[in-house]
This record gives C-alpha cells, sequence and structure tokens, in this order.
C-alpha cells in the first residue's frame, strides 16, 4: 500500500510556504554542480523549471518529442493568467485569488497547494515582464486586465489572444540562455519511454530518438515529469495532436501513484465538431466571455428552422433569444466557471434548443459588445480569435453570432504529489498539468499558465533541493547500472510487440473509438451503468488493439505510426482507470458530474461525508484491479460550502 | 471532392528525394488541409504504404510545426495562416496540388516533409533572452511602457518560428526571423540593457549557420502567418549599425551575457 504523506507544513495558512523555504535542506554551488537533474518536457513548467534549476546550478538534461522545446503544447493557451496584484483596486489580495480557485475546484484540492500558488502568483508576473513579456498595457503605460469565469475581480494579465505563446517564448528564453552557458543540455525529438528506478529512486529515463528510433538511457539524480496533460485520451480535444499520457503512465506502472484521474475539464467555449474526418477541436478563449452573451432560442421551433438552414441567428428578436447563463446565474452570468458552463450549454442543446447543423451548438453573440465598444475595440481584444474562426467555420463571427460547443480542455487529475511535488516514488517529480495538485475538481480560466510557471519557476526550484541534498554524496550515475538495461529492454520489447501485431487497422481508427467511448461514457454527464459499460469496452478495445494494429515502417527511422501507436496503447490503459475512478465517486463535483447526484436545480451535489478526499491509485499489476488510497482533505482554514455562482 | 497530389518523397536525410503522384476523392472542402493529408495517409497505411511523414502539433496556427510548402507558397495559397489553418474550400474540384518541405540548406530534410529547424533555436541560444535569473524581480508596474511601444513589440513577439520566412526567400535569409526577436526585445526597457550586445550575436550566429542575405523582395513578410512587419528588419539593421558603430567592450567580455 502506497504512503500517502502530504508534508503539509504547520502553521498558519499564509505562513506555511514561508516557513518551509527558512527550513529546508539546502544545497551549496559545488555540490549543485556535481547533481544532474532530468526534466521532461518543455512546456511552461518544464522550461521554467529546467532554467531555474540550471540558474542555480544544478546540470540539467531537458527533452521535449517536439522539433523544438519552444513548440510545447502551452503555447497554444490563449486567454491570460491570473495573479493577485489588485492592480485593478478591486479589493483582490492573495487570499481572495486562493479562495476562488479552492472553490472553484469544487473543495477538492489542497488548501495548503492552493494557498502557496496564490502567494507566488505575483511574482510570476514580475519574472515575465522582466524576460520581455510583452502583456497588454493601458495607455499610462502599465499592466492591463481582464475578467475570467467564477471571479469576480479582474486580475488575469494577457497579451493578445496569445498569452500562453508569450509565456512559453519567455521560459524558452531563458532557457536558451542556459543551453548557451552550457548548464541545460537539450534533447528535442526525443520521448519518453520509461523511467528507471534504483533502489526504488527515479534514477533515469529511456527515451527514443525519434529521428534514428535509437532507444537510450539517460541518468541523473533527480527525474522531474512535466509532461502535460491526458485530454487526448478522448480523441477529439483542444490537445496538441502529440500530447500524450506515456511519461505519468510508466510512472504509474513503476509505483507512482495516480490523484483523481476522472476530474477532466471540459471547456465551454470551443468550435463545434463538424465531420467524422476531423482530427482536433479549437478552442475559443474563456476571455470571450467578458463580451460575449451565450444563448440558444427560446422557442424549439427558431431551432430547428436554425437547425435546417431556413432561419439565421440574426434575425431572431432580442425577447426569443434565451440567454440561458444570465437566466440561471445572475450573479456571475457568462462568467461562470467552465465546468457549470459546459453543463448548461449540454442541457440546452440535450432539451433540443441547440443550433448549428448538428443541434450540438449555442451561441456566443458580440453584438451587444460592438454595438457598445465598436467594432475596432473587439478587433483589437480578439481579432486573432475572430480570424481563427473565420478560418474554420467560414463565417463572419463580426456579423453573425459564434457557434460554440463544449470539449476536452483540461486534465486536473494527474500523478499524485505532496508539497514539495514529488510522486510517491522518490526522487520522482511532477509538475504543471501532469500533476493533480492545484485545481481539485475543477481549474478556473487563466490558472493553469500560473501553476505551470509556479511550479517551475518558485517552487520546485526549492523543493527538489530538500531531496538532492541528501544525494550529495552519491556520485555521477552509470547508465550501464542492470537497472537500466532492464528498462531499456522491456521498452524495446515493447516496441517490438506493436510492430509485430501486423494488424489490419489503423492506429488512429483504434484512437476514435476509444475516443468514442470515452466521449459517451466518460465525458460531460456519466453515470453508474455508462461507466461500467466503458470499463468492459476499453477492455475489449484493448485487446483488439493487440491483435489487430497495423503499423507500416521500421522502428530504425521515422515514424509517426508507431509513436501514435506507443501512445494509444497507454491511453487504452489509462481509459479504464478513468472510468474506474469517475464510478467509485458517487457524487458530482466539479468538471465530474454523477448523472445520479444532482440537485433538484440539476446542480452538481457533492458528497464531503464520503467523498472529501483525493483518490490516489496505485497500480497493481496488469490484469489485477488497481488499488485506491485516499488522501482525505482537511479544510482548516475555509468554510466548505455548496458552491453558488446565481 | 477529388484531387491529385505530387508530393515530394524522401526516405531520409542520406537519400535523395522525388515526386510521387496520388489520387485521392471524396475530400469533404470542411475538412482541413492537414486533416486531407491524415485521409491520405489512412489510406497508405491500409494499403502496406509507408505514410508521407509531416510536422503538425498543435493544428490551431500557434506551435509553428507544421511546415508544408504548398503550391509554389509556403503553408499554402491563403495569407495570414499556418497549413493546419488552411481548408479544402480553398481548392478546386479536380485541382492538382503540390507539396513540398522547406527548402533550404540551413534547413535539412530528415523524411519527406520534415525538415530540421534546429538553426533557429541556435540563434536564439546566441543572445535571444533578457539575461535575468529567476527571483529578486521589482514590481511588474514600476517601469511604465508606452502603450504604442508595448504593441509594437507584441505584433513582433507573435513570430511562431516556422521558418516560412526562410523558405520563402530565395537567398534563404532568416533575417525576418531574427529581426522579429531582435525588434521585440530593442522596444522594451527591459530588453534594451543588452540591445547592442543581443543585435550583434545573433547576426553572427545567423551568418555562420548559412542562412542567406535579404535583398529587400519582401517575400517573408508577404508569406509570413503572422504577417511580420518587414520594418522589423529595417529596425534591426538600425540596431546592428549603431551597435557597430558604438560598439564599445569592456576587455574581456564579448557577446552578450558572457
Amino acid at each position: 500500500m502506497a504512503e500517502l504523506n502530504s508534508k503539509i507544513p504547520k502553521g498558519q495558512l499564509a505562513e506555511k510556504w514561508t516557513n518551509y523555504k527558512d527550513n529546508i535542506a539546502l544545497v551549496n554551488p559545488a555540490n549543485k554542480r556535481r547533481l544532474e537533474v532530468i526534466v521532461v518536457g518543455t512546456g511552461l513548467a518544464g522550461a521554467s523549471a529546467a532554467a531555474s534549476l540550471a540558474e542555480m546550478g544544478f546540470k540539467v538534461k531537458n527533452y521535449c518529442y517536439q522539433d523544438s522545446p519552444r513548440r510545447a503544447h502551452s503555447i497554444a493557451a490563449q486567454g491570460g493568467i491570473n495573479a493577485a496584484k489588485n492592480y485593478q483596486n478591486d479589493g483582490d489580495s492573495v487570499y481572495r485569488l486562493f479562495y476562488d480557485t479552492i472553490k472553484g475546484g469544487d473543495y477538492r484540492a489542497r488548501e495548503a497547494n492552493v494557498y502557496r500558488l496564490a502567494e507566488v502568483s505575483n511574482a510570476i508576473i514580475d519574472q515575465c515582464v522582466a524576460q520581455g513579456v510583452p502583456f497588454a498595457r493601458e495607455y499610462g503605460g502599465l499592466l492591463d486586465n481582464r475578467s475570467f469565469g467564477g471571479a469576480q475581480v479582474s486580475r488575469t494579465f494577457y497579451a493578445r489572444g496569445q498569452t500562453g505563446q508569450q509565456l512559453l517564448l519567455g521560459a524558452y528564453s531563458a532557457l536558451s540562455r542556459q543551453v548557451k552557458k552550457g548548464n541545460v543540455e537539450l534533447f528535442t525529438r526525443h520521448e519518453m519511454l520509461d523511467v528507471v528506478l534504483v533502489e526504488g529512486r527515479a534514477r533515469g529515463i529511456i527515451v527514443r530518438n525519434m529521428v534514428t528510433g535509437e532507444i537510450e538511457r539517460h541518468a541523473a539524480h533527480a527525474v522531474v515529469l512535466a509532461t502535460g496533460g491526458y485530454g487526448n485520451v478522448f480523441f477529439l480535444s483542444t490537445n496538441a495532436m502529440g500530447s500524450n499520457t506515456t511519461a505519468i503512465w510508466k510512472a504509474f506502472r513503476r509505483g507512482a501513484v495516480f490523484g483523481n484521474p476522472c476530474f477532466t475539464q471540459i471547456h465551454p467555449t470551443c468550435i463545434p465538431v463538424h465531420g467524422d474526418f476531423q482530427s482536433k477541436l479549437t478552442l475559443m478563449s474563456e476571455s470571450l466571455r467578458n463580451d460575449g452573451r451565450i444563448w440558444v432560442p427560446k422557442q424549439k421551433e427558431d431551432a430547428e428552422k436554425i437547425r435546417k438552414g431556413t432561419l439565421l441567428p440574426t434575425q431572431i428578436k432580442e425577447e426569443d433569444r434565451d440567454y440561458y447563463l444570465e437566466r440561471r446565474y445572475p450573479a456571475f452570468g457568462n462568467l461562470v466557471p467552465r465546468d457549470v458552463a459546459s453543463r448548461a450549454a449540454k442541457e440546452r442543446c440535450d432539451a433540443g434548443f441547440g443550433v448549428g447543423e448538428t443541434g450540438l451548438a449555442v451561441y456566443l453573440d458580440f453584438s451587444d459588445a460592438i454595438n457598445r465598444l465598436g467594432k475596432s475595440t473587439i478587433e483589437a481584444r480578439y481579432g486573432n480569435l475572430f480570424q481563427m474562426y473565420e478560418k474554420i467555420v467560414d463565417e463572419n463571427p463580426y456579423k453573425t453570432p459564434m457557434m460554440i460547443y463544449p470539449a476536452v480542455h483540461y486534465t486536473m487529475g494527474g500523478l499524485w504529489v505532496d508539497y514539495e511535488l514529488m510522486t510517491t516514488i522518490p526522487g520522482l517529480f511532477a509538475i504543471g498539468e501532469a500533476n493533480f495538485s492545484d485545481h481539485g475538481a475543477n481549474r478556473l480560466g487563466a490558472s493553469a499558465l500560473m501553476q505551470g510557471l509556479a511550479d517551475g519557476y518558485f517552487v520546485l526550484p526549492y523543493t527538489i533541493q530538500n531531496y538532492l541534498a541528501d544525494q550529495i554524496s552519491v556520485p555521477k550515475f552509470s547508465n550501464d547500472l542492470p537497472e537500466f538495461k532492464l528498462t531499456e529492454e522491456e521498452a524495446v520489447n515493447r516496441l517490438k510487440k506493436l510492430m509485430n501485431v501486423r494488424g489490419k487497422n489503423t492506429v488512429d481508427s483504434f484512437h476514435k473509438k476509444l475516443g468514442h467511448i470515452m466521449w459517451e461514457y466518460v465525458g460531460m454527464g456519466r453515470n453508474a451503468e455508462g461507466l461500467k459499460k466503458a470499463i468492459t469496452e476499453i477492455r475489449a478495445l484493448r485487446e483488439e488493439f493487440w491483435k489487430d494494429v497495423k503499423i507500416p515502417g521500421e522502428m530504425n527511422e521515422i515514424n509517426p505510426e508507431l509513436e501514435k501507436a506507443s501512445r494509444v496503447a497507454d491511453f487504452l490503459e489509462l481509459g479504464e482507470l478513468m472510468a474506474r475512478d469517475a464510478l467509485h465517486r458517487d457524487e458530482s463535483c466539479g468538471g465530474h458530474f454523477r448523472e445520479e447526484f444532482q440537485t433538484t436545480e440539476g446542480e452538481a451535489l457533492r458528497n464531503d461525508q464520503e467523498f472529501m478526499y483525493a483518490a490516489a491509485w496505485e497500480f497493481t499489476g496488469d490484469t489485477q484491479e488497481p488499488k485506491l488510497n485516499k488522501e482525505v482533505l482537511d479544510y482548516e482554514f475555509v468554510e466548505v460550502k455548496q458552491r453558488n455562482y446565481k | 471532392m477529388d484531387l491529385t497530389l505530387k508530393i515530394w518523397r524522401q526516405k531520409n536525410a542520406a537519400s535523395k528525394g522525388k515526386f510521387v503522384t496520388y489520387k485521392i476523392s471524396d475530400i469533404s472542402p470542411n475538412s482541413s488541409f492537414l486533416e486531407m493529408m491524415d485521409i491520405l495517409n489512412e489510406s497508405l497505411v491500409l494499403c502496406g504504404e509507408d505514410p508521407v511523414a509531416f510536422d503538425h502539433d498543435c493544428r490551431e496556427g500557434i506551435c509553428g510545426a507544421c511546415s508544408m510548402y504548398i503550391n509554389g507558397h509556403p503553408h499554402g495559397p491563403d495569407k495570414a495562416i499556418t497549413t493546419c489553418q488552411l481548408h479544402m474550400r480553398r481548392f478546386k474540384d479536380g485541382e492538382t496540388i503540390v507539396i513540398e518541405p522547406w527548402r533550404a540548406r540551413p534547413f535539412p530534410v530528415l523524411k519527406d516533409l520534415i525538415v530540421d529547424r534546429t538553426a533557429f533555436d541556435k540563434i536564439i541560444q546566441a543572445g535571444g533572452y533578457v539575461s535575468v535569473n529567476t527571483g529578486g524581480i521589482p514590481d511588474a508596474n514600476s517601469i511604465p511602457i508606452p502603450k504604442v511601444k508595448a504593441d509594437l513589440s507584441m505584433d513582433a513577439a507573435a513570430c511562431i518560428g516556422c521558418g516560412a520566412c526562410v523558405a520563402a526567400c530565395k537567398n534563404a535569409s532568416a533575417m525576418l526571423f531574427v529581426a522579429a526577436k531582435v525588434s521585440q526585445f530593442a522596444l522594451l526597457p527591459q530588453g534594451r540593457v543588452e540591445a547592442s550586445e543581443r543585435v550583434q550575436a545573433m547576426v553572427a550566429e545567423m551568418d555562420n549557420l548559412g542562412f542567406g542575405n535579404c535583398t529587400n523582395t519582401g517575400a517573408c513578410e508577404a508569406e509570413c502567418p503572422k504577417e511580420i512587419s518587414i520594418s522589423n528588419i529595417a529596425r534591426m539593421n538600425r540596431e546592428f549599425l549603431s551597435a557597430k558603430l558604438g560598439a564599445q567592450k569592456p576587455s574581456g567580455r564579448t557577446g552578450s551575457d558572457a
């Protein structure tokens, strides 16, 4: 049984992080030079951690599957990053950001971690400005803010609709500086296949060079996984095509417990699905809800006419429109959190009021804002998003309302980590979206960028020292140890096994089938019957995959089909765990909505008596069921309430 | 839609490549260009053939991975978009589409349509940063920056590093890419401190990696999916000239952030 020690420091909430930093073991400069750290992933968390650790003097090896670290999927984040600066003088504070995040996560996150996140948020903005990140500014030259869901203050900093890009390029530039100095060795087009344990500690990784196909062993004193989320288990998501679960899944199989795998964020404002050939979904930033109003027709007949194409949305009179978010949640209106907005859209569409050809879409309308502020203001705020929409849908959103529908966007679940961001495998850390830590059952908008950079710049560089301080007498690791050879052999055999299936169906065909099962039964609305069905169907699909997948080409060359197959094989195992987790959690909370557990008004109904814990699943073998461990969440400082955005 | 595709196939960096013609039918005009490529690849795999390798990731025009030369244009015929944002409704039924990799000596072909763009990372490593460490930074609002400057800086910073500018240029010049980074920092007080060392180091590395010179044809600006303005090149030239004229190096210190 895994031991879950969250290592939360004692003391008042606001003093915990300071006390922790004051009392941890540090590594002196001479010893830092002798210690090696592997960081897998070059997104916001990975690049910022690799750069910061290298600046401190550690020897860092940094890996990404893309051709350049700058292409990690953090680049695609649009809207912004939260911080408790209170520049707008609207009553914001560290406590309020903490409170909004805990509440937004539906009371399923650890208080101490979330408070620390809010506490370091301000330093992130300072850091990024110093790096030359061109945030949006007001005419007086000071930084501008906008609002995001789940908050009643304006605390979101942004760089047009490309905030993730600009923050990532900031971290990438810091990383590049350390590469030049020789403190970071960069391995691009390298994919991690497994983690290597020596005497129970993480001591290295096995990677595949995606150009030559060579399998390589890399050793270090500690391993940091910053490999992002696993939304692609649904096939269609807003994630990049290559985003995958392999690194954290292999860590899970080696003994790291997996926290809250079923907590998935379905983002309310994405461009709707338009055909079987579709390869991914495109997000329209949450920031659009600052000025856009969401509605469907009040009359079913109007919705039907729109679906048939005989009526245009612009022909529907104001009084015949149902601004359902404003109606149901007057206090937060269009800026309710993502889980609430997504479910409300599904509810309207399921009830027959949806628009678009498929009926699975609602309107996001800017006509009021354009009348109020003028087209040029809206263009300055959201121009690139409007252009993106027009390219995909072939309609002009300045003239006709956008159509949107919820889509899989982010996974709050991930490897379970303690306060130090270490998994249950000593020496193996997980940061950013790859861990489960800060967002509970639902993440607020503009908080993913905040968490990725908080972990990478300001948290891990401290906490990892408390581990490495013990390791200064450990000599540089040889990758000739038997553990490395054995793990490499297992990785090679698995790839060979995949190549040798020589079946009849493509990797994508299996991935699409898996995605279908996941969306149908483990998506926005879940119930016990469906989840049981999902488990059976995923198992059958996994068997079929290993008998019938077809991979062309060779192992020792660029082989995108092999890369995909290896990732999908892991998704096929993860999908089952997600369904199991969703099935065991007999309550609705945040993004996890069990249809059996809802209020009379259709809101999520938590069960704090029985489920106020993080579920931490432990691998017990290929054929055995995983074991459930529980980290009970102790709310010492906030009063736990039913979430209310009305 | 029914289409004829002439695609560059090349087994690896060492082998010679050639065009291979494929016929593809029943493509929805609403599918994206890369989805059309997915459909082609799916059919190639089912026939036991090697699918066409191409770089792609975010499929929403921001990661800069996709890099196809389509009918003589990087990222295809449309303005201001990447290949992944290109949709098939842009083409005519029955049309022949020619698809090639970026062609530039500093971007060697690795396989089919995949090229190696590590050279861009090397240029950034030469000086494309502000030399600050993590922590100990004064408040973000301590230096006001005129909105106009911040906006111009953002215009330049929008570069996605895809390499279309190099592919479009008859000289395989990387001037627009380098100028975008130089400008982003030169326009901000945080970047001014090292502006002179930065521009010299980045230009030297660009030359060193074998990128060609700029002869002001403007193809880079015309083909840039993010519409980065060629005026950034003028700004870089100014920065470079004044850096060279005013170059004052303390002894024993060379380049930026030594």
